[in-house]
């Protein structure tokens, strides 16, 4: 190279006609590709929730509008990337290797892009490439080849790569044995990090301190590695994490998106860390280090398209800088920082795939400037993880390696106090902001020594014991010392404590006359100061013993409202056209009003047990039909993994919290000024408990749709039964009570088993089935004790309902409109039996044992119920059926977890149909227009399974309840019902056996159908094991059992114990329907062995009925693939 | 100790634009003072860095003007030695969103606020800095002050004269003395104002000779140079009347390398001209095509002025056009084949910034030695 071939110009461009050019013209996209498959994330698991449907819903829009022909797999029917429209091919089918093979050899893809569906597509990727599919049909992976990724994802294959960069990584040692592991261990020094390869958000990984935390650690890694190989790595708990983003193209340009600095320190799993972005703590001279060390990783690496995830940690004592691991695909910090930057990363990463390069796309935002820059922004970002342990009782709280959240709100605001206290209150703990409210009560109470104490354990709640050791004078030093947690945010937290103090200074005593003098004290200044420091006028409320509503007239005599400003990453340097805002104190407001008719629509917020994905499809799908219905669409959320964040899913885009205040700020700001007349109304019936539990707060006449009297009227169980009545719909016997005397009568009354559960909650938080008086004292001293989560749920009464114990649990999606139109969506016949929470309960379309009278009747009483509630939109109503009777259970007049199903199972698109309808058509019209479905047989079945997250909580009891438990979903559909199942159950990671032995282990009330079962299993060639009891019933029936398994720790010589029989390996399948629940029991051991060895494990007889229908039309029959576009032509061509 | 904490005071005051927009600030000091009337005058610009506040204050480029950040919190980690672009801050005041009191790193040998009061600069925030770096984009980099008292009285002060047309504040902020650093063939590198970290990166390759910005052409050959480099520097190139017969003199004799204000005069000693930028390029990500390869080089920028386009193909010999900005086609980079001289608009030395393109350090001393 000549000393100037640098600097010698060929041409010279000017971007913006470059762009201009570009519009719609396939300037750089690869020619030698027509088809893409790509694989979807599955599931919503622990480690892997919405923000894949994000990115894959991203990269079908993106590779469909470049003109390829897009091939989809993926077995979650609740994303939006799974509706017909986002790909030409979409296959709801199991993701297996067998099954994509399938779907290769059937669509034939020029390419497979991995690098968009989390680990899971990247695993089956690498499987495909290992089990020579891809060769075998001349498909190329795009984005991140099969070197690339092993690379990555091998740890030794990586530590040597980092070596060979001169980059340190943590010392470690792999050992694919315990042999090998004890002497890595030991060469390195306790403490270690043991962490299993080729595993999704760190399962399997832990801390060990001593040898003896190292053994346990260490065998269940090896175990969890689907390789059986475990890193064991040096400890640097304690040293500050952070992350890069990092794109680069097939020039070899590289830019970092975002940076992403954790507030934990190392230790804890960085989704389940608060983060912060951009990294707040690096000066230049270390951020510019890991910038270069980022790109030398990726150039290492060798991803040469699209984006990638470095984590790094450096030690606070002297900048040494370590690489922790590289993500070599779009990842849930991807996400993130897309909706912290306004950088779409997957967007970009697809288009890098199919050979852009990054000058050759426009920055969307500011459509005068191109994707080659890094993002700057002027505000601040904090996520903060949400948990499920009150889910899993016995599980412990402590936080480290393995992700353990399951959802995450994230908030952006001028400042770190201000971002942090939008993010506590919209983590839906019911809290007002960082404290200031009556659940610091606790810690209140508690000595500083105590409140450290406490903080020293990375849990859930630590911060809140960090603001409280600081509140109550411990010095940042100190709490430094305990937490390792930056003294930077120890001191803006300070800040915080400061504020807090200030006002509580200013309590009054009485709600007497010194209230005014209150008034008078506050100054503008003041306000306004706390403001800026993300203060809700509730927290002052609490901390001057006064309301909300006080400093809500303070902020309108001051005029105090907030400004909206814009994301539109380059800090104002450029105009931005893209509208996607948060709120600040800080004075000037960028939003335009528009003067189209407007609805705001309120999303769902975190992603927790009971309120997933399926709330933003709703969300997403009704900011789809009503922007295509002429409205301007303004959404609102605070969850940064989903669609519905996405700045170009709605019109408008608020990332604010779903807090009362901030709500009625932006219902303000839209409503005000030129174009404040539009506003049509607002959305709260799709986005799940959350929304409806602001609509209380909001004026009854902007609701759209049903009313709030007759959500109300729903959930409050007096007028709900009253309404009941005066219809003459039959409902399980029942009553309320606030009292243990009151409740005592209603069982008294109704006997029992009963179920008893809170009202207003969600998922089934805290239902129990109670079998006798002393389960039911407890049950009931529980329910009192509960804290009030998401609100005011101990001010509610408790609900006791007769428990219909073997009855059919029916489940039904409906609209009605303002005229009284009805829509059914579709009746789903549950599999297993009422008392198993509707959500962790499989489900099938049409029903395959519900009678036509009683189908009919189903539909009678849900327009019944429809019409009295006046439901203008979506009513989703369960039924119970017991010996030919049909109770009604329930009734939600909003949109259900099962409108997705059921929409992508029938083809009938529920949320746009509900949406219109909430604006005022009618089902009429819509059927005019060709909108609506008409009435068909159709000839499959689509089986909806929940997908439960107890791998990540070993010492969980997996028996299904009343209480949900599920994170996710999958749908089976095929010609049959047995294979249907079978394809959901392969789609849930149950591997039914197809032949070996099955352990049967039954509760009395079971055994009748026991025997059945055992009969048909033999038959199919298993042998069984049984416990005691259930090994005699068999034999009383002259069904042979092979091994008779005693008691745990009662097992005589000659029998087996059931710990050890499952721990064999020798068992394919465990039957266990047990009766009381609780950590001691025989069944608890048996289920957990089974969790802890993945043997497929049954707790309910009606799913091990169907189980075994599964194996045996599996045993008869080819399993076929079929995508959705397929099944729902098959239903158009039936109706002609 | 890897963190420590400060008690500072604020006072209530105003940032007044000279088209009398105004934003209410705190005027932080790290002892109780108060303040009456005028405390600070200059050219309003921002810089949309995410780190390197350091760097950024202590850069001679700024003289004359307030500098606001567009990353609201500043502070974090505190200033030290090593990190200092010169001995000083030259900026007349430094404007951010929200001032850190605790300095969280194990270099953070001093706090920004003291560097600030060293330097005797003010130091100001709560402003909405995102107000004003929209104000600015749009209405352009206008002159303002900072101060205590009727915010339409302020306005008066801030005058066309405390903007930086028309000022030759190379001569201002240039070290006074000439000193030689470093090994190898001798370059002279003319301070116009130049940054440590340029400094830092030439004598790694050379045998220094740092020069005042008005040292004759003559005087920079009579040491017998093997290469001459043109720092950059604040303000108005136009308004250099020494730099054109200093640069004329040296081009075509040896190689030649400049840097932002050493690339305008360049251009201006070539015969192109030179004009103000609506409100500059200030940041570290802009995006900067290099045209022999179509590489990106994601770049540290600092100017408020930029060479003419039109211009530089009327100009001297065979000049060639190496770099353009992707934001808005500046020229950010040209070549003199003939005279074995290249430039460019962007700062290669970073500092704060990215290091995509410190290749340019390595041209040069290529060039330098095949000279």
């Amino acid at each position: 190279m000549s000393p100037r071939a640098g600097l010698t110009p060929t041409f010279n461009i000017d971007l913006r006609n470059k762009f201009k050019l570009l519009g719609g013209i396939r300037l750089a996209a690869r020619t030698d590709i027509r088809s893409v498959l790509v694989i979807g994330s599955g599931p919503i698991v622990i480690g892997q929730a919405c923000e894949f449907d994000y990115s894959g819903t991203q990269a079908c829009r993106v590779l469909s509008k470049e003109g390829y022909r897009v091939i989809l797999a993926n077995s979650n029917p609740a994303t939006i990337m799974t509706d017909p429209d986002f790909a030409d091919a979409t296959y709801i089918e199991p993701l297996t290797l067998a099954v994509l093979e399938m779907i290769i050899a059937k669509e034939r893809p020029d390419a497979l892009l991995p690098t968009l569906g989390g680990q899971t597509a990247l695993n089956l990727a690498m499987e495909l490439n290992a089990a020579g599919v891809l060769e075998r049909y001349g498909v190329e992976m795009i984005g991140a080849n099969a070197l690339a990724i092993n690379t990555a994802e091998n740890r030794e294959l990586f530590k040597n790569a980092m070596d060979e960069l001169e980059l340190r990584v943590p010392r470690s040692g792999f050992a694919h044995d315990m042999e090998k592991a004890i002497s890595v261990a030991e060469e390195i020094g306790f403490p270690v990090v043991v962490r299993p390869s080729f595993i999704l958000g760190g399962a399997g990984t832990g801390i060990a301190l001593d040898s003896e935390e190292f053994l346990e650690i260490a065998s269940f890694g090896l175990s969890a590695s689907p390789i059986s190989e475990i890193l064991i790595e040096e400890s640097i708990a304690g040293w500050k994490e952070f992350e890069l983003e990092v794109m680069r193209d097939r020039a070899d340009n590289a830019v970092i998106v975002c940076s992403i600095e954790n507030f934990d320190p190392m230790g804890v799993h960085t989704g389940d860390s608060i983060t912060v972005a951009p990294a707040q703590t690096l000066s230049d001279v270390e951020y510019q280090m890991m910038r270069d060390a980022a790109f030398r990783i990726i150039r290492r690496i060798g991803v040469e398209t699209g984006g990638s995830n470095i984590q790094f940690a450096i030690d606070p004592t002297n900048g040494e800088m370590v690489v922790i691991e590289m993500n070599p695909r779009v990842s849930r910090s991807s996400a993130l920082a897309s909706k912290a930057t306004g950088f779409p990363i997957a967007k970009i990463a697809t288009l890098l795939a199919i050979g852009y390069r990054l000058d050759e796309i426009e920055n969307d935002i500011t459509k005068v400037t191109p994707a080659s820059f890094e993002p700057s922004i002027d505000y601040v970002v904090v996520k903060v993880p949400r948990w499920a342990f009150e889910k899993f009782p016995g599980v412990s709280s402590r936080l480290g390696t393995r992700m353990q959240s399951v959802g995450e709100a994230m908030a952006i605001g001028r400042t770190f106090t201000e971002a942090l206290q939008k993010a506590m209150r919209s983590i839906e703990l019911g809290r007002y902001g960082l404290g200031g409210d009556p659940l610091d009560k606790p810690l209140d109470l508690l000595g500083l020594d105590e409140v450290l104490n406490l903080a020293t354990k990375a849990t859930p709640s630590r911060i809140f014991e960090v603001e409280s050791a600081l509140r109550k004078g411990a010095s940042i030093e100190l709490v430094y010392e305990k937490t390792k947690i930056d003294p930077w945010f120890l001191f803006q937290i300070r800040k915080i404590v400061d504020e807090k103090r200030f006002w509580s200074d200013l309590a009054v005593d009485d709600e007497g006359d010194s209230i005014d003098s209150l008034k008078d004290q506050i100054t503008r200044k003041d306000l306004l100061r706390a403001k800026r420091n993300g203060f809700s006028d509730a927290q002052l409320g609490y901390l001057t013993n006064t309301s909300e509503t006080l400093f809500r007239e303070l902020r309108s005599k001051f005029a105090l409202v907030p400004g909206y400003k814009t994301v539109d990453t380059c800090a104002a340097e450029f105009e931005a056209t893209t509208p996607y805002h948060y709120s600040s104190y800080d004075g000037e407001s960028e939003v335009t009003l528009g003067d189209r008719k407007k609805v705001i629509i309120l999303g769902s917020g975190p992603n927790r047990i009971g309120q997933g994905i399926e709330f933003d499809y709703c969300c997403v799908h009704a900011s789809y039909a009503l922007s295509e219905a002429g409205y301007e669409t303004i959404m609102l959320n605070c969850n940064p993994e989903t669609v519905s964040t996405d700045y170009d899913t709605s019109d408008k885009l608020y990332l604010e919290p779903l807090f009362p205040e901030d709500l009625n700020s932006v219902i303000e700001a839209e409503s005000s000024g030129l174009g404040g007349g539009n506003l049509a109304g607002i959305i709260v019936s799709l986005g799940g408990q959350t929304p409806l539990r602001l609509a209380q707060g909001i004026d009854p006449s902007l609701i759209l749709g049903t009313s709030a009297d007759a959500i109300d009227i729903a959930e409050d169980r007096k007028r709900w039964s009253a309404m009941c009545e005066s219809l003459s719909i039959p409902q399980p016997p029942g009553g309320t009570a606030t009292t243990f005397e009151e409740a005592s009568k209603v069982v008294a009354e109704i006997g029992f088993p009963v179920l008893v559960r809170p009202s207003y909650v969600l998922g089934g938080r805290a239902m129990e089935i109670v079998y006798d008086l002393e389960e039911f004292e407890a049950a009931f001293s529980r329910l009192s004790a509960l804290s009030a989560e998401g609100g005011e749920a101990s001010m509610r009464p408790v609900l006791i309902d007769s428990f219909l114990e073997d009855a059919i649990e029916i489940d039904v999606d409906a609209i009605r409109d303002q005229d009284g139109g009805f829509l059914l969506g579709g009746i789903m016949e549950h599999v297993e039996e009422a008392g198993i929470h509707s959500g962790d309960s499989a489900c099938v379309i049409p029903p395959i044992t519900l009678p036509p009278q009683i189908q009919q009747e189903i539909v009678q009483t849900t327009a019944k119920i429809a019409d009295a509630l006046l439901v203008v939109g979506l009513i989703n109503v369960q039924f119970a059926l017991k010996a030919g009777s049909l109770y009604v259970i329930e009734a939600n007049p909003r949109a259900s977890r099962t409108v997705p199903f059921v929409s992508k199972a029938t083809g009938v698109p529920l949320v746009k149909i509900a949406s219109l309808v909430m604006v005022g058509r009618s089902l009429k019209e819509l059927a005019s227009e060709g909108i609506l479905p008409v009435a068909v047989d159709r000839d499959y079945y689509a089986v909806k399974e929940a997908v439960m997250p107890f791998s990540r909580f070993p010492s969980a009891d997996t028996l299904l309840g009343p209480e949900m438990r599920s994170t996710g979903e999958v749908m089976g559909i095929d010609s049959t019902f047995a294979l249907a199942f079978a394809k959901s159950q392969l789609a849930a990671g149950t591997s039914l056996p197809s032949s070996g032995k099955v352990f049967l282990s039954l509760a009395d009330r079971d055994k009748a159908s026991g025997v059945e079962l055992a009969r048909r299993l033999r038959a199919l060639g298993f042998s069984i094991a049984a416990t005691s009891g259930t090994a005699k019933l068999l034999l009383s029936f002259d069904i042979s059992v092979d091994d008779v398994v005693g008691k745990i720790g009662e097992a005589q010589d000659d029998e087996l114990d059931a710990v050890s029989l499952i721990s064999s390996g020798e068992v394919g399948l465990v039957i266990n329907t047990p009766r009381g629940r609780g950590p001691r029991s025989d069944g608890y051991h048996i289920r957990s062995s089974a969790n802890r060895y993945k043997v497929a494990c049954v707790t309910t007889m009606s799913a091990a009925l169907a189980g075994v229908s599964a194996i045996e039309a599996l045993k008869d029959n080819k399993m076929t693939i079929t995508s959705i576009q397929e099944f729902h032509r098959s239903i158009s061509k039936g109706s002609r | 100790m890897i963190f420590s904490e400060e008690t500072f005071f604020s006072s209530d005051g105003y940032l007044v634009l000279s088209d009398g927009t105004f934003y209410e600030i705190e005027i932080l000091s790290l002892s109780q003072k108060s303040y009456a009337g005028v405390v600070a005058l200059g050219e309003v610009v921002f810089n949309t860095v995410l780190t390197g506040y350091q760097e950024v204050v202590t850069d001679p480029s700024y003289a004359g003007q307030f500098i606001t950040f567009t990353t609201p919190e500043i502070g974090n980690y505190g200033c030290n030695f090593h990190d200092m672009e010169s001995d000083r801050i030259w900026a007349n005041a430094v404007a951010i969103r929200n001032y850190s009191g605790v300095r969280s790193n194990y270099r953070g040998e001093k706090s920004l606020l003291a560097l600030c009061e060293e330097s005797n600069v003010p130091l100001i925030q709560g402003l909405d800095t995102r107000a004003l770096t929209r104000h600015i984009r749009e209405h352009g980099a206008m002159p303002g002050v900072i101060g205590v008292g009727d915010p339409r009285e302020l306005a008066k002060f801030a005058t066309s004269e405390h903007s930086t047309d028309n000022k030759d504040l190379a001569a201002v902020v240039t070290r006074g003395n000439s000193f030689e650093v470093g090994e190898g063939p001798l370059v002279v590198a003319i301070d116009y104002g130049m940054k440590s970290s340029i400094i830092r990166y030439l004598a790694g390759r050379f045998r220094l000779r740092v020069v005042p910005a008005t040292t004759s052409g003559a005087e920079i050959l009579s040491y017998g140079p093997a290469g001459v480099f043109l720092s950059n520097g604040p303000g108005d190139p136009s308004a250099l009347t020494y730099s054109n017969s200093q640069i004329t003199e040296v081009l075509g004799k040896v190689p030649l390398f400049g840097i932002c204000l050493g690339h305008q005069l360049l251009a201006r000693a070539i015969g192109a001209t030179t004009y103000k930028l609506n409100f500059g390029h200030h940041g570290g990500n802009h995006p900067v095509s290099r045209l022999s390869d179509q590489v990106v080089e994601i770049t540290s920028q600092n100017h408020n002025y930029a060479v003419d386009r039109d211009s530089l193909s009327l100009a001297y010999g065979k000049s060639t056009i190496t770099h353009v900005n992707l934001n808005d086609n500046v020229v950010e980079g040209f070549s003199l084949d003939d005279a074995r001289a290249f430039s460019v608009q962007y700062h290669p030395e970073a500092s704060p910034g990215p290091h995509d393109s410190l290749y340019l350090f390595d041209l040069f001393a290529k060039e330098v030695r095949s000279a």
